[in-house]
């Protein structure tokens, strides 16, 4: 059994089926149409939820796309749609903003914005344009070209972030902590079919040996695709979203350890700290809806050639913690990805964390290139961890690719061909060149195998105009604009 | 120029049109009440149906066996076109659209059967259980392979003025160019949708996502085999149309009463997004060419123009749609000798159809790219070269159509706006700062939009409408038109009560419904208020004179004393207590007096006419105008791009809602932006779409919305009688967005110093904008440029 609040109704599930989502539950179920169905793929934000969760002594709200949402995760959270925000016939601030700015015109996407800048409000006062920008990407709207949106969301700073909900945090926090205290680990069952949400390392590890088929729920940003997309019904799902050891990051001696299920919201600030490029790559990475439940974990695991961690983690020597049953192993990352959507994980494996060394002496830089510069999929991305010593020379170089191939790459001889080479123009020629042997590119529908080849050594060409940019002239259109 | 943020004004007392006022259903969209067609309460048993559909693009189907469909979990029925009583072709204007086929497919996504189940997921994995053997054919994609085989789904059409050949013959400088502009997904955010409850008498209510209504009754009684007068559809709103729910909404409707007659039940078909995008037409991608003759300032003496319209695998609106192209090919610029060929290509794949501008935007990418061409030949800013052939002047007012250009406002707005918008100085900033710029390159461009007003297919040019006046004195409008978003509802409403002196809050404006207003015209061109909203106030004006020439006999005053002022009817001349009623006591004074407080109302545009014979006529009431100035940077690394500010001053004769209109100014100039740069359509040689979900079909996001968006209104009469002298405003504002493809252009020109004008076919995504600049580079180099 789950149990979770919807608003303030305490609901309990548990003859239900395992690939439910929170759309489905919402509006079949409840009889709830506030929320809207827009695409069912996580891509257009119609279907945002806000999910209100304890955290370091208060609640945190975030937004969540309900279509790829699976409802077994709600267990031990808080979810509010649209409809709770009214209080007594009047308007939420956030509402009464997009009415008195006429940030709606046919209105379908409306109430997923709402949800987003209702999470934005109450976790940030003063949101400047970028943060608006931040909170509001993954949300479309067809209609209004945004800037009445965008005005709304920067009319509420200031606004203290009260209302009805902030009277009843003390005991809705109470309430939640409670359930999860009652039952840490808890499912769903119908049928054959089952929804695990385990607690502990352990119990995921024999919950795999007992279910080998099983999906494991990294977030499901993807996996909830299949199920909404190709109408697949899995009999077996694990999230592991609760998983107790899986859900930190933390910096230990020289290296940075990311727990398989942390999302890409909860590794940020480290990241931040540590990879400032990567962290910059992330905000780019989905829509804050899916970075508020996709997790880094899953990224790998998912294998996907244009997965956009693996080329920075295949740069950083990163090292994947891998459990099954009671063994574990620490793989490279440049061992894991095997092939198309295969990877080195151990049968009845997870990835339990994810250990990236710590190197401040190395130079990193990450490159995004897609059509759209928010929630888009690359069509390259390049991640690039040198180390130049003082007379400009690259000692060492791992270049890590995605979209180049099959899988997220290394450009081995790029590589090589940089080693022992000056960190110029003319320095990098014999890498660029060398990028067409480590790669042959495909086209699909994001961009043509010429398009990335080029991007790709040109990339390198940008790495280097960086580092040697002394009047810090604007390289990026993202930096200038 | 004002920089707008109108609030609505609460202040002013009864709803006069001219103010800001807040979308009607604002409070719904916000708390979610607004409902859609997937929202509705369904009746008991409702059942849920999900369509089969071609995998393959052409050829034939071998053998169909749906017994696994049958079998499948839930399943109630499925239906095939052998089960159609009546009409099995929904074409709207000429045939060539089957709603099912059992044998010959044109295109990938083309319908075959339809399953009814008890859940939706029920009938869409039922659908994957069908076992379709098919014998497939190449398929036709590419436009100027069907071009030169004459593969057309409709006749060509030639527009002639004067002697093109010759004038550019003896031109002294001449150029020629081709362009492939790309088509363009709806991706209304609201997906197809439909409910039909089976009523008596064969009838049927159907609530129906759609722009036109009346063409769904219509359809849905051909294929059931009924008289329309058993079939109502009911339109309270969409989320989002854009041209898309114009003759696309039908199928679906038709499909979902076909099977509520086979089961006597509710059925609902409401199209997942990932059967949305393969199964529904698009905004047509274009192939164009000119020739052209200039002289050495740049002004233009002859134009030879193609526009190629890629429709699809029928006929669909393409008729009209490259009309419409053909009429557009000009813009705003007076073409000396001009002729302009007009293709409609037939291929395989889903028709391509109604979308913001109909063909307009496609058409005037072609004269947009001469006026840059020719300013690069001669070496001057494209501004001048796109004023100096403005329309305007002794003998410079005829297009290509024969219809004379009146009251030109374009050389007073673009005048206004170069002002404005600093362009001057920017564009020396820009080109100064281009030279030492290493990676990056900022451009800048100007361009105007002329677009006619009208339905070119003269009949639609026609509206209705129905006012009640309840004993209460509230108010109940309905009218043909229906509200996609773009705040028709709120505009009439407006309109209605100035007619009738009374605040917004006693107007009750209701679902778009057959059967209250019949043989309506679809809510498409732009047309919505112009014709719906002249309606209503006709309706609303007939009550008037009712209630007053009730009062004036009544009170034994005469008919001009009687005045409706703020809610209240005045009749002497005191203005005072006693010689006046509220506005509910007059209608009760007027009920008690047996006075019918419901009026029709009716309206149909005059002026125009067009001979197709003759391609001569005056196809248009009138024209909208605007411009906008896009400035953008580029890498020239990578191709990527932000657009970094836009100025518009836009036309929209005198405002009846600045608030909304500043909403549909730039809620279409992104969309044009996002057709223009991110949006691209892709099939592959199978014909099948593979940009089929907003995971690789992008539109623009917020990041998208350029930091810099200065919207102004160039507010002043409509000189035409259009209602309070007001423009239309849905589709104008969508070709502003040509500026950011001009502007990217210019950027990249920048490269060879502005000698060289660079081809950009759309969408200018970052591969095609870096191929661009790769090819100036080399262009220059050859010429020694730069």
């Amino acid at each position: 059994m789950i149990r979770f609040l919807l608003n303030d109704e305490l609901v309990s599930l548990e003859d239900c089926s395992p690939e439910l989502t929170v759309l489905e539950f919402l509006r079949t179920n409840k009889g709830r149409t506030g929320t809207k169905e827009g695409c069912a793929s996580g891509d257009c934000g119609a279907c945002t939820v806000v999910v209100a969760e304890p955290s370091g002594g208060q609640l945190r709200y975030t937004s969540l796309n309900s279509c790829i949402t699976f409802v077994g995760t709600l267990h031990g959270k808080q979810l509010l749609t649209v409809e709770h925000l009214e209080q007594s016939g009047a308007l939420h601030p956030v509402q009464q903003a997009m009415v008195d700015l006429h940030g709606s015109q046919c209105g379908y996407c409306t109430p997923g914005f709402i949800m987003s800048m209702f999470a934005l409000y109450k976790s940030c006062d003063t949101p400047s344009r970028s943060d608006v920008e931040r909170a509001l990407a993954g949300n479309l709207c067809r209609c209004t070209g945004y800037r009445p949106i965008i005005d709304s969301a920067l009319s509420l700073a200031g606004k203290g972030a009260k209302d009805q909900f902030s009277d009843t945090e003390v005991r809705v926090r109470e309430q939640l902590t409670q359930i999860v205290k009652d039952a840490p680990s808890a499912s769903l069952t119908q049928g054959d079919h089952r929804f695990y949400i385990p607690s502990t390392s352990d119990e995921l590890a024999s919950l795999l040996q007992a279910y080998p088929r099983a999906k494991l729920v990294a977030g499901g940003t993807d996996l909830a695709l299949s199920v909404t997309q190709q109408l697949q019904q899995p009999e077996v799902l694990i999230n592991t979203g609760r998983v107790a050891e899986m859900a930190e990051i933390r910096e230990a001696d020289d290296v940075l350890l990311i727990g398989g299920g942390v999302s890409y919201s909860n590794a940020e600030p480290l990241l931040h700290k540590h990879f400032p490029a990567f962290a910059d790559l992330l905000e780019r990475l989905g829509s804050l809806q899916i970075r508020n439940q996709g997790t880094i974990g899953g990224n790998i695991a998912n294998a996907s050639p244009i997965g956009d961690t693996p080329p920075v983690l295949l740069a950083l020597n990163a090292k994947i913690h891998a459990r099954s049953g009671n063994h574990c192993e620490a793989i490279p990352v440049d061992r894991f990805f095997t092939g198309y959507r295969e990877t080195a994980l151990p049968e009845q494996g997870f990835i339990e964390q994810i250990e990236i060394p710590l190197q401040p002496e190395r130079e990193l830089y990450v490159f995004k290139i897609s059509k759209r510069l928010d929630d888009d999929i690359s069509a390259v991305c390049a991640a690039f961890s040198l180390s130049i010593d003082g007379s400009g020379v690259v000692t060492d170089a791992r270049l890590g690719f995605g979209g180049m191939a099959a899988t997220p790459a290394r450009a081995i001889k790029a590589e090589q061909a940089l080693i022992g080479k000056p960190f110029t123009e003319e320095g990098v020629e014999a890498a660029q060149t060398a990028l067409a042997s480590d790669f042959s590119p495909i086209d699909d529908v994001r961009a043509s195998g010429e398009y990335r080849l080029m991007v790709a050594q040109n990339l390198l060409l940008r790495a280097v105009l960086e580092q040697n940019n002394p009047t810090q002239e604007p390289l990026e259109v993202v930096q200038y604009a | 120029m004002r920089n707008m943020n109108p609030v609505a004004d609460k202040a002013k007392p009864a709803g006069a049109t001219g103010v800001a006022r807040a979308h009607e259903s604002a409070s719904k969209h916000v708390s979610g009440a607004a409902t859609y067609v997937d929202d509705i309460v369904t009746p008991h048993g409702t059942l849920h149906a999900a369509v089969g559909y071609s995998r393959i693009a052409r050829g034939h189907i071998r053998s169909l066996d749906l017994s696994g469909v049958r079998g499948s979990e839930g399943v109630i029925a499925v239906l095939e076109v052998a089960d159609i009583p009546g009409h099995t072709d929904i074409g709207p204007v000429f045939p060539g659209d089957p709603l099912l086929t059992s044998d010959e497919i044109k295109y990938a996504g083309q319908p075959i059967f339809v399953v009814a189940a008890e859940t939706e997921l029920q009938a869409r994995r039922a659908v994957t259980k069908a076992k379709i053997d098919y014998e497939s054919r190449e398929p036709l994609l590419d436009v100027t392979r069907a071009l030169k085989e004459q593969s057309f789904v409709r006749p060509s059409h030639h527009l002639q003025r004067g002697d093109e050949k010759t004038a550019i013959e003896d031109a002294p400088l001449k150029l020629s160019a081709e362009q492939h502009v790309g088509g363009q997904e709806h991706f209304y955010l609201e997906g197809q949708a439909a409910l039909a409850v089976p009523g008596e008498d064969g009838g049927m209510l159907v609530y129906s996502s759609t722009q036109h209504p009346s063409e769904v009754q219509k359809l849905v009684a051909e294929v059931l085999d009924v008289p329309a007068n058993r079939i109502t559809v009911d339109m309270r709103r969409m989320g989002g149309g854009f041209g898309g729910k114009e003759t696309q909404g039908a199928p679906w409707a038709c499909m979902a009463a076909l099977l509520a007659r086979k089961t006597g039940k509710a059925v609902k078909l409401r199209l997942p997004r990932c059967d949305d995008m393969p199964m529904t037409g698009k905004r047509h991608p274009f192939y164009n060419s000119y020739e052209i003759g200039f002289d050495l300032q740049g002004r233009l003496q002859g134009a030879k123009i193609v526009v190629t319209g890629n429709c699809g695998h029928s006929p669909d609106l393409s008729d009209a749609i490259v009309d419409r192209a053909m009429f557009h090919a000009d813009n705003a610029y007076f073409i000396p000798h001009v002729s302009v060929d007009g293709h409609r290509c037939m291929t395989n794949t889903v028709s391509h159809t109604a979308f913001r501008g109909f063909g307009g935007p496609q058409g005037m990418m072609i004269i947009e790219r001469a006026m840059d061409d020719i300013a690069r030949a001669v070496g001057r800013d494209p501004l001048d070269v796109r004023k100096l052939n403005l329309y305007g002047g002794e003998g410079r007012n005829l297009t290509p159509y024969h219809q004379t250009v009146e009251h030109n406002a374009l050389p007073e707005l673009i005048d206004e706006l170069e002002e404005s918008s600093d362009y001057r100085k920017r564009r020396a900033e820009i080109t100064e700062w281009n030279k030492t710029s290493r990676v990056l390159k900022r451009g800048l461009a100007l361009t105007p939009v002329k677009f006619g007003i009208s339905f070119t297919m003269p009949h639609l040019n026609q509206a209705g409408a129905l006012v009640h006046i309840y004993t209460d004195g509230s108010i109940q409008v309905n009218h043909g038109g229906t509200e996609m978003g773009q705040g028709l509802h709120t505009k009439v409403v407006q309109i209605v009560a100035e007619a009738l002196s009374v605040s917004i809050d006693e107007i009750q404006i209701t679902a778009t419904r057959t059967d209250k207003v019949p043989n309506t015209s679809p809510t498409a061109a732009s047309s919505g208020t112009d014709l719906n909203g002249q309606a209503a106030r006709n309706a609303a004006l007939e009550l008037k004179k009712r209630i007053s020439e009730c009062i004036a006999e009544q009170k034994g005053c005469a008919l001009e004393s009687v005045r409706f002022e703020s809610g209240r009817i005045y009749w002497g001349e005191s203005a005072s207590e006693e010689e006046s009623m509220s506005f509910p006591e007059a209608a009760q004074f007027a009920y008690f007096h047996r006075i019918s407080l419901s009026a029709t109302g009716y309206y149909r545009t005059p002026k125009i006419w067009y001979d197709r014979e003759q391609a001569k006529g005056r196809p248009f009431f009138y024209f909208a105008n605007g411009a906008a100035v896009s400035e953008v940077v580029i890498d020239t690394l990578t191709g990527e791009y932000r657009v970094l500010g836009v100025d518009i001053l836009h036309d929209v004769g005198r405002s009846l809602n600045p608030a909304v209109d500043l909403g549909q100014i730039e809620g279409g100039f992104i969309q044009g932006m996002g057709w223009l740069t991110t949006e691209e359509l892709q099939w592959n040689a199978e014909g099948l779409l593979t940009s089929n979900s907003p995971a690789n079909y992008k539109i623009p996001a917020i990041s998208d919305t350029p930091p810099r968006f200065n919207v102004a209104l160039f507010e002043r009469d409509n000189e035409e009688e259009t209602v309070y002298h007001s423009k239309a405003v849905g589709e104008p504002p969508f070709m502003l967005a040509i500026s950011v493809w001009s502007a990217l252009r210019d950027a990249i020109a920048s490269l060879a110093d502005y000698h060289v004008s660079p081809a950009l076919d759309t969408p200018a995504t970052p591969e095609r904008v870096l191929k661009a600049v790769m090819e100036t580079r080399k262009s220059a180099q050859a010429g020694g440029q730069a």
